[in-house]
């Protein structure tokens, strides 16, 4: 079972990706401190080579490296929105820190391992691949939160994220010994023949890479770590971790659940179903009370989860392709919130809280709107992506039988409505705030347009960006 | 004859085993519970020796015994060269539930003993656990793995890096 040169051609994405990773990190010794842009440019090139190299290569269902990993179109369709979303958090990033003073040259090289990390999610169908593909999207994660390391609140929101993470994996990492207990091997394959099997080793093993991935994704009971660390890690961090640790836990939660034990729905539809209603109650119940947009943006992230969840609790492709419509749609319209928080500064500081947003209309027209696109698409109203990701989840399920889950859906996203709509009024009311004074650049400009053209985009004309994530439910089974 | 050593040798490393664990929980000072796991860790070496499993026997020496006691050490004497001796401060009720805890995880192990035995155990090749069989293994079936865990690991010496340096602004 050697693996042949051809397997290796097939890994170029990640290949390009890691080394980049190392090369920009020994780069960045070299730089001057406030002469770091050739970094940016590094980064964003590398991800774009991967992302077109990715597209390139396409769907393939040949089993690579003994079956280890598999570049088929659910890897195609998920690395695709895992490199875009690293792409925007870098130009998100750039402008941030060099204004704050951290070191480029290892944030970018964490960026991009922890994208690194989620390909390999992405496309791993072994076990061992998708754990490891969690540690190294996790490591430089947590790392990250802590970045700006004189600041109290980073220090908390990077120990915190590490030592509840931590956990997470020793969770995955026994569900994983004790699968293996069961069918004397990690291959997904393997689980998903011996899976009929009533054995309640399996189950429990199964149930435990459950949580695994559902502290990654921010599940609720499995949340409690999120709000903290979205509050405490410095903004553009926030920003990339809330998209990519979502891209790498559902493309592991869609390969195990509805790709490898999709002949077993009925009995996990129902505790997965479970967990989206509490999800998407206590997100978007908690997020009601919040006036700091980071928290604020934290719980939306939670709620959104929950909607997710609803994808892959149908256990069918229409769910499972829902998923990755919704990721699309996800990493467009919270990445366009984060990128108006990183246009904006209170003193120096960051602007997190909502009143920094007071009267924000009147003084940039343009970024005002930005921001109500964005919050229009998070509460899940036409003409925007959030509302067709909405549609496709709640249609799923539909389909699948679970109408209370689409009811619930429902409900939860009317209440969401108002938070996020609050924030829109509050732009368009009042006096603005003497202190809070423009601080973005051209990068973050860029983004946010990219951005804000996604979400409406995904929601005029949703019929290209359907076609490619429907791909996706033809590789799960 | 040779079941009759087999049993000598392992009732002594079981005992080093024991004694050293007693020495890890009941020592005073932090010296003599990482020496004391130095001793657990070495009988356990012999234990993997008489399962045939030559190479984890090997790596548990240089690795565990080796650098991670040794490390230890070198903690142990650094904050103590700061601080002085002090016995760290306790929680209330440790003690009760360090007993608890392990006379239940005590009763779990004889649980799955007593049900395992019954169950039909699976064989595997006399090759297994020698360093040629692992190290094939690293290199044909798991070698993506293997790679991508040396990312993992550089991942970390960064992570050290960064999370150490005094911050300059």
């Amino acid at each position: 079972m050697t693996p042949s040169v051809a397997d290796l051609r097939a890994l170029w994405p990640e290949l390009i990706v890691a080394g980049a990773a190392l090369v920009i990190m020994v780069w960045g010794t070299f730089m001057v401190q406030d002469r770091q842009s050739p970094l940016r440019w590094a980064t964003t090139l590398a991800l774009i080579a991967a992302l077109s190299e990715t597209l390139a290569l396409g769907a393939d269902a040949r089993a690579l490296f003994g079956g280890m990993y598999s570049r088929d179109a659910a890897a195609l369709v998920l690395q695709t929105i895992a490199l875009g979303g690293a792409v925007m958090a870098v130009w998100l990033s750039g402008d941030y820190v060099e204004r704050t003073r951290l070191e480029a040259g290892e944030f970018y090289a964490l960026v991009l391992v922890a994208a690194l990390g989620t390909m390999v999610m992405a496309a791993g169908s072994d076990l061992i691949m998708i754990f490891l593909g969690l540690e190294t999207l996790s490591i430089p994660l947590y790392v990250l939160a802590a970045y700006a390391r004189d600041d109290l609140r980073s220090q908390e929101a990077g120990m915190k994220y590490f030592l509840l993470g931590a956990f997470s994996s020793v969770f995955f990492l026994y569900g994983i010994a004790l699968i293996y207990g069961v069918t004397g091997s990690t291959s997904l394959v393997r689980l998903g023949a011996v899976a009929a099997s009533d054995s309640i080793m399996l189950r429990i093993g199964i149930g435990l890479l459950l949580i695994g991935l559902a502290f990654k994704a921010a599940v609720v009971p499995f949340h409690a770590w999120a709000p903290d660390v979205y509050e405490g890690a410095p903004l553009p961090v926030t920003a990339y971790m809330s998209v990519i640790a979502k891209v790498g836990a559902f493309a592991a939660l869609l390969r195990v659940f509805p790709g490898t034990l999709g002949a077993q729905t009925a009995q996990w539809a129902g505790a997965l179903a479970l967990l989206s209603i509490l999800t998407m109650v206590l997100g978007n119940f908690a997020a009601l009370l919040q006036t700091n947009l980071k928290r604020l943006l934290a719980y939306s992230s939670i709620a959104h989860t929950g909607f997710m969840m609803i994808g892959v609790a149908a256990g069918t492709r229409q769910g499972a392709w829902g998923v990755a419509f919704y990721l699309f749609a996800y990493t467009f319209m919270t990445l366009g919130a984060f990128a108006v928080l990183l246009m904006l500064e209170r003193r120096g500081e960051e602007a997190d809280q909502i009143t920094d947003l007071t009267g924000l209309a009147s003084r940039s027209p343009s970024l005002a709107a930005a921001m109500a696109v964005c919050m229009v698409s998070l509460a899940g109203l036409p003409p925007t992506a959030g509302f067709i990701a909405k549609f496709y989840v709640f249609a799923a399920a539909l389909d699948a039988g679970q109408t209370a889950l689409a009811v619930l859906g429902v409900l939860a996203s009317v209440v969401s409505a108002y938070f996020y709509l609050r924030v829109a009024y509050t732009m368009f009311t009042g006096e603005p705030q003497g202190d809070v004074s423009f601080a973005g650049g051209r990068w973050v400009a860029a983004a946010l347009a990219v951005a804000v053209i996604g979400v409406l985009a995904l929601g005029v004309f949703p019929a290209p960006v359907t076609a490619f994530v429907q791909q996706l439910g033809q590789a799960l089974r | 004859m040779s079941a009759l050593i087999e049993i000598i040798i392992f009732s002594a490393a079981a005992a080093g085993a024991l004694a050293g664990g007693v020495g890890v929980v009941a020592s005073a000072q932090p010296v003599r519970s990482a020496l004391s796991l130095l001793l657990v860790l070495g009988s356990l070496a012999v234990m993997y020796l008489l399962l045939a499993a030559p190479f984890v026997a090997t790596l548990q020496v240089i690795i565990y015994a080796g650098a991670i006691v040794v490390l230890f050490l070198f903690v142990i004497m650094l904050l103590h060269a700061r601080s002085g001796e002090e016995r760290p401060s306790k929680l209330r009720g440790q003690r009760v539930a360090a007993f608890v805890l392990s006379a239940a995880f005590y009763a779990a192990i004889l649980a799955v003993l007593r049900t395992v035995r019954s169950a039909p155990v699976s064989t595997i090749g006399s090759e297994f656990g020698s360093a040629q069989f692992v190290g094939g293994a690293l290199f044909t079936t798991y070698v993506l793995p293997f790679e991508l865990a040396s990312m993992v690991l550089i991942v970390g010496i960064i992570a050290a890096v960064v999370i150490g340096r005094p911050f300059v602004r």
